[in-house]
């Protein structure tokens, strides 16, 4: 167990340098002058000189990578071009943001999803489970972004129930993270239900049964469990689902995440800033790959041992 | 990361129907599959309005017309006109047109490149695969649409490069997958023996590889039509995709957002457009899947 985790860390290592090599050549790829890019369309000449000798801009590019990944290790990002504060700051202060809207949107997808998935498979082909089948079918072709602006028509402008922006109060966080964990509510219910099909068709659940066991027993204590586990995967699956959908979720209610700051950053052309966001959104999703991949072994043995065998 | 390729995987574990009989029969399954008919059904409505927009419509897309501005739907414009006096209905119905391409555009791009890239680094494996399988893991360390993001904030915004940004995010996709259905094809025995008749490895692969990796390609092709419509029309939305005039549901969207509370209908009907059109892509999609599976056709 202990060498699969050690495998899978070191194996998070290249595809980090690798994320890092495509983020440090974003702003050579555009076309100009690197140094006027990162400076900014407006700063003067003499910035952009300074600049382009910090950067090592004229020096050959595995130095520049050299110097953008020493930087980066101490935590020096740059600064951005618009608000001239360093990067790190600005993402820092937005990165709790992100996360408390994509836990609450994983939250609501898990209860409701799970909830949803149990009760459908528990009552096949009644008028609850063709209800979340088809919400699950529906669920995943809304674009995320009209469907904040519908639950803003409903419950903002109609009903006058939940505030349509900003992050003053828990009200303010309930559309953000309904709209954002809408897609994954509908695959974990589907997921769940097809899960908890298959297990409960299995022999063991049969004896559990015919053992005159209660039902609740039955599909709590032995089904369940058995059918998280494709539940996980998909959970896990979806964190990247919800790091991209919350850069629209946030620009839709304005709520101040890296997902709204790098699209403002994108739209002013602060290109540091992009750098930044983009580099903590990849290391996010790659470090919540790798924790999902080591609870996913430790709930699957096979899965360790498997690799193992391959190996 | 294990993980994130289970889709993939299991997409590419699909069969391929061999004969005219086998195909007709996937068929016979897809049609039984009512819902998978609705699927074809709204891509079919979608593709004939598309086409045959000017045909349906007497106005004209972009021409703005400012004395109809802000109009709520009447007989004369069911859905409406937007700020410039443009009747909504036009514009997405040429709209489609735009995502449609858009889709199909998007996979010909990973197609073109993962075809060849995880055919041989499934044929042959080695160092190229493993360089190639690392490149790939990079890849798909961006979450969602975030690669698009970073492609488009190098090329620049409008339609062209969004398609050429959905398009290098749906590479890796593709990679993974044609790789994993040439490892499983080329452990069946006919390849053995095509190769012990000494059948060079080109004809190996286009002959008799490549054709029995269709199945998985086809189906993952439906999903990611889908998947890029919705990206494209999210960058439309965050003014990083197609840009004023052009009628993109996504651009649309969000042009309407400043007057929803009076005219919601500038932000209702292009959400409902990019939904039905995902929604035709996915039912079809989940059917293909269902009727390319044998263990599904066996019992279906």
């Amino acid at each position: 167990m202990y060498g699969y985790i050690l495998r899978r860390l070191l194996l998070a290592i290249p595809v980090l340098v690798g994320v890092s090599i495509l983020v440090f050549s974003i702003v050579r790829f555009i076309p100009g002058d690197p140094a006027r890019i990162v400076a900014g369309v407006h700063a003067s000449q003499e910035y952009v000189e300074r600049v382009r000798a910090e950067l090592l801009l004229d020096e050959p590019i595995h130095l520049q990578y050299y110097v953008y990944m020493s930087n980066l290790l101490q935590g020096d990002m740059g600064r951005s071009s618009f608000t001239r504060r360093p990067v790190t700051e600005e993402l820092f202060e937005r990165f709790p943001n992100t996360l408390i809207l994509t836990v609450a949107a994983m939250g609501i997808a898990t209860i409701f999803g799970m909830g949803a998935g149990i009760i459908s498979a528990t009552r096949r082909y009644s008028l609850f489970d063709n209800f979340t089948m088809l919400f699950a079918l529906a669920g995943i072709a809304i674009p995320v972004f009209w469907l904040g602006l519908m639950f803003q028509l409903l419950f903002s402008v109609q009903l006058g129930w939940l505030p349509s922006s900003g992050m003053e109060t828990w009200k303010n966080l309930v559309m953000p993270a309904m709209t954002l964990g809408l897609a994954t509510t509908a695959l974990i219910a589907r997921i769940t239900r097809s899960s908890m099909l298959d297990v409960l068709g299995q022999d063991y659940i049969n004896t559990a049964r015919s053992k005159g066991l209660v039902e609740r027993v039955v599909v709590y204590k032995h089904a369940l469990k058995n059918a998280l586990i494709p539940v996980v995967t998909v959970m896990g699956l979806q964190f990247g689902t919800l790091l991209g959908g919350a850069v629209l979720t946030e620009t839709v209610f304005t709520w101040p995440g890296i997902g709204r700051l790098l699209v403002d950053s994108i739209l002013t052309r602060d290109y540091a800033v992009v750098q930044g966001a983009v580099l903590l959104l990849a290391l996010l999703f790659v470090l919540i790959n790798l924790l999902v991949d080591i609870i996913y072994a430790l709930l699957d043995p096979r899965i360790s041992y498997g690799t193992q065998e391959v190996d | 990361m294990i993980l994130m390729n289970n889709k993939t995987d299991q997409i590419s574990q699909l069969q391929t129907p061999k004969s005219d009989s086998e195909i007709r029969q996937v068929w016979r399954h897809l049609r039984r599959n009512r819902m998978a008919m609705i699927g074809l059904l709204i891509l079919v409505l979608f593709l004939i309005v598309s086409i045959f927009a000017p045909m349906l419509t007497q106005y004209d897309p972009i021409k703005l017309n400012l004395i109809n501005a802000l109009q709520a739907p009447t007989s004369e414009h069911i859905m409406g006109t937007d700020w410039q006096g443009r009747d909504v209905l036009t514009r997405i119905l040429y709209g489609g047109r735009i995502s449609l391409a858009i889709g199909f555009i998007t996979v010909v791009i990973g197609l073109a490149v993962g075809i060849p890239v995880g055919t041989i680094s499934g044929y042959y494996g080695g160092k190229f695969d493993l360089f190639v399988q690392r490149i790939i893991d990079i890849l798909i360390a961006f979450p969602g649409i975030l690669l698009a993001i970073v492609v488009v904030t190098v090329l620049g915004v409008g339609v062209e490069q969004v398609m050429i940004a959905v398009g290098i995010s749906t590479i890796p996709i593709y990679t993974r997958l044609v790789r994993g259905s040439v490892l499983s094809v080329k452990e069946e025995g006919y390849i053995t023996a095509a190769k012990s008749l000494g059948i060079g490895d080109a004809r190996i692969i286009i002959r008799h590889i490549l054709p029995n990796c269709l199945g998985p390609i086809i189906v993952m092709s439906t999903f990611r039509i889908a998947t890029s419509i919705l990206w494209a029309a999210g960058l439309g939305f965050l003014g990083l995709g197609a840009q004023p005039p052009d009628p993109e549901w996504g651009a649309m969207l969000s042009n309407g957002r400043v007057y929803m509370r009076t005219l919601p209908h500038l932000v209702i009907f292009p959400g409902l457009a990019i939904f039905f059109m995902v929604l035709g892509f996915n039912l079809l999609g989940d059917g293909l899947r269902d009727a390319l599976d044998p263990r599904s056709r066996k019992y279906g």
